[in-house]
């Protein structure tokens, strides 16, 4: 066929139709009239910074990455993409100092680690928080992570012998959360899969998947831990033929999706072996493998889908996942974001946004009152735990809990 | 992943049907490729004349009031239509003469609302009529702001009562309010509560989309679907189908990659050329997911009619099916698939029967699948 089957204008921008729908399911521009909403942000202004780079405009910065317009657009334009781009490409603004520190994951992590208790007491005491909003301009409301005294990596380096026994392996792509902040989630997950029979193993080299410099203007960073990333990735997937698990959405989204498409990195080779685990174990008891579950065991569970995992469409597998705990009395919360979209929620200019955007599902946190809200972000975890005072857990977590 | 039924399709259709196999003990997901022409709703559902009770009961079940009122609405327009079964905020009249004095509010600089035209089209049923504008809030009067009727909504749920207070001011004689329809997006109860505190009788014009009656009977139909147990794949797009002899095994989603979804039914409620539920090249027009017959003109210059605002044929293309609405491969029917909503060959929902015809079908196919068990 001569003419041309499919558009293939990057990120699909000519695709678009100007239907506004996208601008329905912003939920920046529902709290925020300064920003441009993801029509003007993305596509339209697209179109004018082809022409001209003078075109590009700093309110794309209040752009949270959340991806609703992708997912509610009717024409597969990827939005969220087209707005981040244009930040790559034109931003040339150094990003600031406070920036810098919020997108470096790895390096506070290996920096506070040591010193755990010590940073942990600091960071939540009122005189740091507010020396913090005047010198760096982080929100002195927002409630710090606190960081583990032991690594992820450590933990598991120490018994890489027991988990090497085990006949199947998967390797762990734990992300900065488990490894600094709470290694516990890794550990459970470990216990799930052993439970599974499979051995967890690390990566050979894992390094922040990125996110948050992308967002905060260090892809030139983002890029080399990609490189390094993929490396790792692939000693583990395409050699070995290991599956790859996560059990964060926003790590997942990224090393699948913002590498080709961000940040221009090739990962069609090993793109299919990353997983999150709740789709992992979803389909091993689908095809017949068998937990042993506590008997009397019961939790009332809300599930909170993270906007990234309602990107990767894989919001179902936790869903089902939990729904399959015998005992788990189970409720679906509405599809919001929860308003901290990363380092977002930590900056002082984005804070009452921040809290806006996540009202409607404190609310319905509140109303349904469960004993645990299901997540699989970490963010969102910070966020609806500092917001509402309900304990915030990952499915696999909940998972691990659940059986003997 | 397993399901009794599985949906192509988010919008009307789809979420109808799902809802009432979930009523019935049915499981179901339904794969939804972004959103759909609920967002483009007047709120009107022509063409249901006879037999309003099912879908009252399914709507209420959601918490959406619908009323029954055979007679005539007015368009964004000012032009009026034949009508008889709305949501409770869109007016239906006995005739078009509503009242004698009405006053017309506008908002400055949104531009999405044809005051003048609606003016024109009451002057001429006799309706005399006097513009006014309301202020703005403080929010949007920034003159770089967006303002859409989703902005302008919110904003109005939120300070209802100085619309009110402003109406209360501006008002004479009138015996007839006519406001844009920007509101009830969050709070359903504002349409009524502006009736009530308005001492003239309070009619809503439609907009230009997105409709804000229209996304929140989105959010209803869905909240309602998956409180009833439905698994809603939002941003997913079904890819193709495992068939095997005249049945439907499973299909593939873009998200779900290589994870099947098998069903012992499925439903096409994927829409018409804007939703991609019908595809089209300068050669054929088909059908995607199930690439099922599609009814169009092999001449391509029959597609279309020179004439912008005529008769366009390729508006009425879509899937065949027999009576049952199996869609048909080579004219075979597909006998456990069902064609529902805006795919189906020969109807014209661009005339406003798009909701009337996504509902009935839908309670067509779901009846068909209950009584095949």
């Amino acid at each position: 066929m001569r003419h041309q089957e499919k558009t293939s204008s990057k990120h699909n921008f000519e695709e678009c139709m100007k239907c506004t729908v996208c601008t329905v399911y912003c939920p920046v521009l529902q709290v925020n009239p300064r920003y441009p909403g993801p029509k003007q942000a993305g596509p339209d202004g697209e179109r004018l910074r082809l022409k001209d780079p003078y075109f590009f405009h700093y309110a794309l910065k209040y752009c949270m990455n959340c991806k609703r317009c992708e997912v509610a657009c009717p024409s597969g334009v990827d939005v969220a993409e087209l707005i981040q781009s244009a930040r790559i490409k034109y931003d040339r603004s150094a990003p600031k100092l406070r920036d810098r520190i919020l997108a470096s994951t790895d390096l506070m992590g290996t920096l506070a680690r040591p010193l755990a208790p010590v940073v942990n007491g600091v960071t939540s005491l009122g005189l740091t928080r507010s020396v913090l909003d005047a010198t760096l301009q982080v929100d002195h409301r927002r409630v710090f992570p606190k960081y583990s005294g032991r690594s992820f990596e450590c933990w598991l380096k120490r018994r890489a012998k027991e988990q090497a026994m085990y006949l199947e392996q998967v390797a762990y792509f734990h992300g900065c959360y488990v490894n600094y902040n709470y290694p516990q989630l890794g550990k459970d997950l470990v216990k799930v899969m052993n439970a599974l029979g499979v051995g967890v193993q690390l990566l050979d080299g894992e390094k922040c998947c990125g996110i948050a410099m992308i967002t905060n203007g260090m892809s030139a960073r983002a890029k080399k831990n990609a490189e390094r990333n993929l490396a790792a990735l692939r000693k583990a997937g395409a050699d070995k033929g290991m599956k790859v698990l996560t059990t964060s959405s926003s790590c997942t989204m990224t090393l699948r999706n913002e590498y080709p498409n961000l940040l221009g990195v090739d990962n069609a080779d090993v793109r299919d072996a990353i997983q999150m685990a709740t789709r992992f174990v979803f389909e091993r008891l689908e095809a017949g493998a068998t937990l042993r579950f506590k008997p009397n065991y019961h939790k009332k569970v809300a599930y909170h889908v993270p906007c990234h995992m309602e990107r990767l469409g894989w919001g179902v597998f936790s869903e089902r996942l939990l729904r399959m705990i015998p005992g788990v009395e189970f409720t679906l919360l509405d599809s919001a974001c929860c308003g901290i979209a990363g380092t977002y929620g930590f900056k002082k200019e984005n804070y009452e946004a921040s809290q806006a955007i996540g009202a409607p599902l404190f609310e319905q946190i509140r109303a349904v009152d469960p004993e645990v809200v299901a997540c699989d972000c970490e963010t969102c975890k910070w966020q609806i735990e500092m917001s509402t005072g309900y304990s915030v857990q990952n499915p696999i977590s909940i998972l691990a809990d659940a059986i003997l | 992943m397993r399901f009794d039924t599985v949906i192509i399709g988010g919008g009307l259709a789809g979420l109808v049907a799902g809802i009432s196999l979930q009523q019935a003990g049915r499981s179901s997901a339904i794969v939804s490729t972004g959103q759909n022409a609920l967002h483009f709703f007047s709120g009107c559902f022509e063409s249901m004349q006879e037999a309003p009770e099912r879908l009252t009961a399914l709507f209420a079940g959601a918490g959406i009031h619908v009323h029954y009122n055979p007679g005539v609405r007015l368009t964004p327009l000012g032009t009026f239509r034949e009508a008889t079964l709305s949501l409770e905020d869109i007016s239906l009249f006995p005739e078009a003469k509503f009242a004698d004095k009405a006053l017309i509010a506008c908002v400055p600089g949104y531009l999405d609302y044809f005051s003048a035209f609606l003016a024109e089209g009451l002057e001429k049923q006799g309706i005399q009529c006097r513009l006014c504008s309301l202020d703005l809030p403080e929010e949007l009067q920034d003159g770089s702001v967006e303002r859409r009727s989703v902005q302008l909504a919110r904003l109005v749920d939120r300070d209802w009562k100085k619309i009110v207070q402003q109406i209360r001011l501006l008002i004479k004689d009138e015996d007839a309010v006519i406001l844009p329809q920007l509101c009830g997006l969050q709070d359903a109860s504002v349409p009524e509560h502006l009736r009530q505190e308005i001492p003239a009788r309070v009619v809503f014009a439609g907009t230009m989309p997105p409709s804000i009656p229209g996304i929140r009977t989105q959010r209803l139909l869905k909240r309602r679907y998956e409180v009833l147990g439905g698994t809603y794949l939002s941003g997913d797009e079904a890819l193709d189908a495992q068939v095997e002899g005249n049945k439907v095994l499973s299909i593939r989603t873009h998200n779900l990659d290589n994870h099947a979804l098998e069903a012992s039914h499925f439903i096409l409620a994927s829409g018409g050329f804007f939703s991609k539920g019908l595809r089209s090249n300068p050669f054929r027009v088909w059908e995607p997911v199930f690439g099922v017959d599609v009814d169009f003109d092999e001449d391509r210059n029959a597609w279309y009619n020179e004439e912008f605002a005529g008769d366009q044929p390729y508006m009425q293309y879509g899937v065949k099916t027999d009576a049952a609405l199996h869609p048909l491969v080579d004219g075979t029917p597909r006998e456990n698939l069902y064609a529902i909503g805006s795919v189906l060959g020969g109807t014209r929902p661009e005339l406003g029967s798009g909701a009337g015809l996504a509902i009935r079908s839908a309670f067509l196919a779901v009846d068909e699948i209950l009584e095949s068990l």
